[in-house]
């Protein structure tokens, strides 16, 4: 069976993973989690530059962006001006005008703010940017965000963080039948079998940090994100049997010795 | 003079460019963003653009993230 290509905005992309930079123990352990994921794309932030201790060693040295793509976010930014000047700032720093685009609502849940994420969408898309929006699993919202001119919605499956797991697996099989952009399952996934059931729901791609950064092995995790998201996707163009309430055999009724 | 750098005070001894200042602080300017007075500045124009008393600069770059 052969797979359509993973595209957004014209790019194509090998890996349906995407994966972060952060909460890694260290930039090497970092490193080899990207490798064994397979990624080809992963989020960055946007910082001010740490002027009293410059002797840290520099992320980028620990990504070969010949092979990876580097999509700067705005995570912080509590209102839609803040993540419009933190995306411009991105798009200096890594030259390219792509952007995973947060604004947040809330500081415990960091449930993104719905109206102020699809204005700073708007104002993003009409100076050119690439806008991938994290919004909450809401299909009228992402419907919003597609209209304003969003290159792919990004519902969260449970808070950032939480490892929860998609909490409102309708919602993204709704979603689903609404978006005509990539959808993208962002936050929430905690274990392998989330990124699966993200794919199987018919999820474009999935993207995670801490499930993979805050394991107890990142690598091996990294290693079981790649094949759940790839066994998620066959699973879902394979067409899955209906659930039914009883048991049907498999093994054959009759011919059975002694009867 | 003083600037505000990140936030912070600082002193510097006369205007200077960007590139200056950056050289000054041993920051690769491949690796960064820079805002002047609220204004995102070019990379080529690092070198044109002077950094006066009472000016704000912020100088990002990327770190890891989710």
């Amino acid at each position: 069976m052969t797979d359509s290509p993973f595209v957004i905005a014209g790019r194509t992309f090998t890996s349906r993973l995407i994966v972060g930079t952060g909460k890694y123990s260290s930039f090497p352990v970092m490193a080899q989690a990207h490798e064994a994921s397979g990624a080809d794309m992963v989020t960055v932030a946007v910082r001010r530059v740490n002027l009293t201790d410059r002797s840290r060693e520099s992320l980028l040295d620990y990504i070969d962006t010949d092979k990876i793509f580097l999509l700067p976010n705005t995570a912080g930014c509590y209102s839609a001006d803040e993540a419009v000047r933190t995306a411009r700032l991105g798009r200096e720093a890594g030259l390219s005008n792509w952007v995973k685009l947060e604004v947040i609502g809330d500081e415990r849940t960091l449930f993104p703010d719905n109206e102020a994420l699809i204005e700073a969408t708007r104002v993003l898309v009409k100076e050119g940017f690439v806008v991938l929006p994290y919004t909450n699993d809401d299909p009228i919202a992402c419907r919003k965000l597609e209209d304003a001119g969003a290159a792919a919605v990004m519902p969260l499956g449970a808070p950032i963080g939480s490892g929860l797991g998609i909490q409102n697996v309708n919602n993204i099989r709704i979603i689903r039948e609404f978006a005509r952009v990539p959808l993208i399952v962002d936050a929430g996934v905690g274990t392998a079998s989330d990124a699966a059931l993200a794919m199987e729901l018919g999820a474009d791609g999935v993207l995670m940090n801490t499930a993979i950064a805050g394991a107890q092995e990142p690598v091996a995790m990294a290693t079981a994100m790649k094949y759940a998201v790839i066994a998620g996707r066959l699973a879902y163009l394979a067409g899955r049997i209906p659930r039914k309430m009883y048991a049907s055999a498999s093994s054959p009724v009759e011919g059975m010795v002694g009867r | 003079m003083v600037i505000t750098l990140n936030g912070e005070r600082f002193e510097l001894d006369r205007p200077l460019s960007v590139t200056d200042l950056l050289t000054q602080l041993e920051i690769d300017p491949r690796r960064v963003a820079i805002e002047h007075n609220l204004n995102i500045i070019r990379r080529n124009t690092f070198p044109e653009v002077i950094v006066e008393d009472g000016d704000t600069i912020e100088i990002v770059n990327f770190v890891g993230g989710g």
